[in-house]
């Protein structure tokens, strides 16, 4: 056993600037010592929320020295996004953040869409933004499920994929599948709304609330959950920027830095919400910042029921646009777009953009290169997870290992989308 | 601020940095000299409010714009039916040099993030500044650009490959790496 003296986990200093670690910051290096074991956490463990390899060395309970290991379910997105035409290319982009992945959908084709200047009607732009949201309830509920059932609270991950089951039941009857659903598409949404949906939708936005009211009353005065999460994985608003956090995490410091107020897209700016902020930046207020972030969410969803528009859901210009589908049966020109986009695609126009938006875990990105081609010539994603789990080698060391699980799932990473 | 006035700023500040600019259909994109990057992202952080590096982003041009692409459209729009009419032909504009290093930079505070774009040029083997130094964050963004694109960061404390196997031949996203008929990987574990 070892014997060296360490200060208690819970008087650990804040996390400052002037703390992060000299040279690779998501790495460091143990101190010289002799009773130091070097374990490998990973690749698979059930609390890594995916194939996530953590190379610990630990001084008896105390993780003392952490190397993050990445890229086992590294995929090639990328490079296959260089291989496909632009319209296949939708198929790839949800499978990035399986459980934000409407927000990737929407990033690569409103980067498509701000590279050729195709005007979205305005009532697409509100069905995309009430599904953003639906979407995020969704990954909130799927972090929340699961950090509590790391901690040993099942019923809680039952009664979130309780709920979860039901969001996905609103994907399933609009766009027909429950998760990568390929619904938005260049120039509007697949299909408009079907019948019913607005009574099921109203009949979800009534309950949620309640639901969430549920889960706070089982986590958030819970003195184990405290005791377990309060002042973990701490982190000041300047830290938390210098290494890149977004979303929950950043916002969780006390940052309200929110992608769809401060930069705003789709229906946003219509919209009446409030920006979640933490105090602290500890795993509890990331903790806090998410759950209260479903009440706000469930809030944007009424909203869009109630101010959406009537209109068409599909921009007309044929040039990228598929065209109806009973107009194939009359129409020989639409028989021709038709084949010509589905078989060679659309050309966009040489240039280069980055379209940001705020997906459940933060700002995810989509930079696309063009060469006037009919596939992009490179794509590239900001990934959220992949920048978060950056820090896990700051926030975990110096404290035990079992922190170390909190501070990976407060993270809320998700591996598809770290390695891509 | 407009992407000529950022211009001027970081030339007043760095001398001989920025050799172009640009308004760029999403963000200003200034286009600045390897040598000189780290003291104007130090600038823009610390001068522009630019605290927030985005994203990393590397591009290979290799036989970019050298073929026609395709025709996107005519000069008076994009009406490819028009009788005779065969489009523009779209010619992106050649490419300095062939690899591209693209910082997505913005600031995280309470307003809007103005976001900017700082480009660098380089040859194969050509070697850039590494700005962990400037953001932290910038640490697996550029492992990530030197494991899939082989761009070697200079002064990266910990340059290794990130996401690819350790032993991996190759930087997959060069646009000269083969597609299907590679060697299989991993047969040593057999």
């Amino acid at each position: 056993m070892s014997t060296v003296e360490r200060p208690p986990a819970a008087i650990q200093p804040l996390f400052t600037p002037a703390r992060i670690p000299p040279g690779a910051p998501s790495k460091i290096d143990p101190p010289p010592g002799e009773d130091l074991i070097t374990v490998n956490f990973g690749p698979v463990h059930p609390s890594t929320h995916g194939v996530l390899r953590l190379i610990v060395t630990i001084d008896g309970e105390v993780v003392v020295g952490l190397d993050a290991d990445i890229g086992y379910v590294h995929t090639g997105f990328e490079k296959n996004f260089e291989q496909k035409t632009y319209w296949k290319g939708i198929t790839y982009a949800p499978r990035i953040d399986y459980l934000a992945f409407f927000a990737n959908e929407l990033a690569f084709v409103g980067a498509v869409e701000k590279l050729i200047g195709l005007e979205v009607p305005e009532r697409a732009q509100w069905i995309r933004t009430l599904f953003s949201e639906l979407n995020r309830i969704h990954s909130h509920l799927v972090y929340l499920g699961t950090s509590a059932v790391e901690m040993g609270a099942m019923s809680v991950f039952f009664y979130c994929l309780r709920e979860r089951d039901y969001v996905l039941d609103l994907f399933e009857m609009a766009t027909g599948v429950r998760m990568h659903d390929r619904y938005p598409q260049f120039g509007g949404v697949a299909e408009d709304l079907p019948k019913g949906f607005y009574e099921e939708c109203r009949k979800f936005c009534r309950m949620m609330p309640r639901r969430i009211d549920e889960y706070l009353d089982l986590l958030a005065g819970n003195p184990v959950w405290e005791s377990r999460y309060r002042g973990i994985g701490t982190i000041t608003p300047e830290a938390a920027i210098a290494m890149g956090l977004s979303g929950p995490n950043l916002r969780a410091t006390g940052v309200p830095y929110d992608l769809r107020r401060t930069d705003p897209y789709l229906a946003y700016p219509e919209i009446d919400f409030d920006v979640v902020v933490g105090e602290r930046g500890d795993a509890y207020d990331r903790f806090l910042c998410r759950t209260k972030e479903m009440y706000e969410s469930v809030r944007i969803v009424e909203q869009c029921l109630d101010k959406m528009p009537s209109g068409p859901v599909m921009a007309t210009d044929r040039k990228y646009v598929l065209p109806p589908r009973a107009e194939l049966h009359t129409s020989m020109e639409s028989l021709i777009h038709h084949f010509k986009l589905v078989t060679e695609g659309f050309r966009v126009p040489p240039g280069q953009v980055y379209y940001p938006v705020e997906s459940a875990r933060g700002e995810f990105g989509c930079y696309l290169v063009s060469d006037g081609g009919p596939k992009p010539w490179r794509a590239h994603f900001r990934a959220p997870s992949f920048v978060s789990l950056q820090v896990t080698a700051m926030m975990s060391v110096n404290r035990y290992v079992g922190d170390m699980i909190v501070v990976v799932g407060s993270l809320d990473g998700v591996m598809g989308e770290a390695d891509r | 601020m407009t992407a000529a006035q950022l211009a001027a700023a970081v030339r007043s500040a760095v001398p001989g940095s920025v050799v172009g600019h640009e308004k760029g259909i999403d963000m200003p994109t200034l286009t600045v000299k390897p040598e000189k990057l780290v003291e104007v992202c130090t600038h823009l952080r610390d001068q522009q409010g630019k605290n927030f590096l985005s994203a990393v982003s590397a591009v290979d041009h290799l036989g970019y714009g050298e073929n026609v692409a395709g025709y996107y459209g005519t000069e008076r729009g994009r009406d490819l039916n028009a009788t005779g009419s065969w489009g523009s032909p779209a010619t992106p504009e050649r490419p300095p040099k062939r690899f591209a290093v693209r910082y997505h930079l913005a600031h995280v505070g309470s307003g809007a993030p103005e976001r900017v774009r700082v480009q660098v040029w380089l040859d194969d083997g050509q070697e850039v500044p590494s700005v962990v130094g400037v953001w932290p964050t910038a640490d697996w963004h550029e492992r990530e650009q030197y494991d899939l694109m082989g761009i070697v960061f200079a002064g990266h404390p910990n340059l290794r490959r990130l996401i690819m196997p350790k032993d991996w031949d190759g930087h997959p996203l060069r646009k000269d790496y083969p597609i299907g008929g590679e060697p299989v990987q991993f047969t040593d574990a057999v």
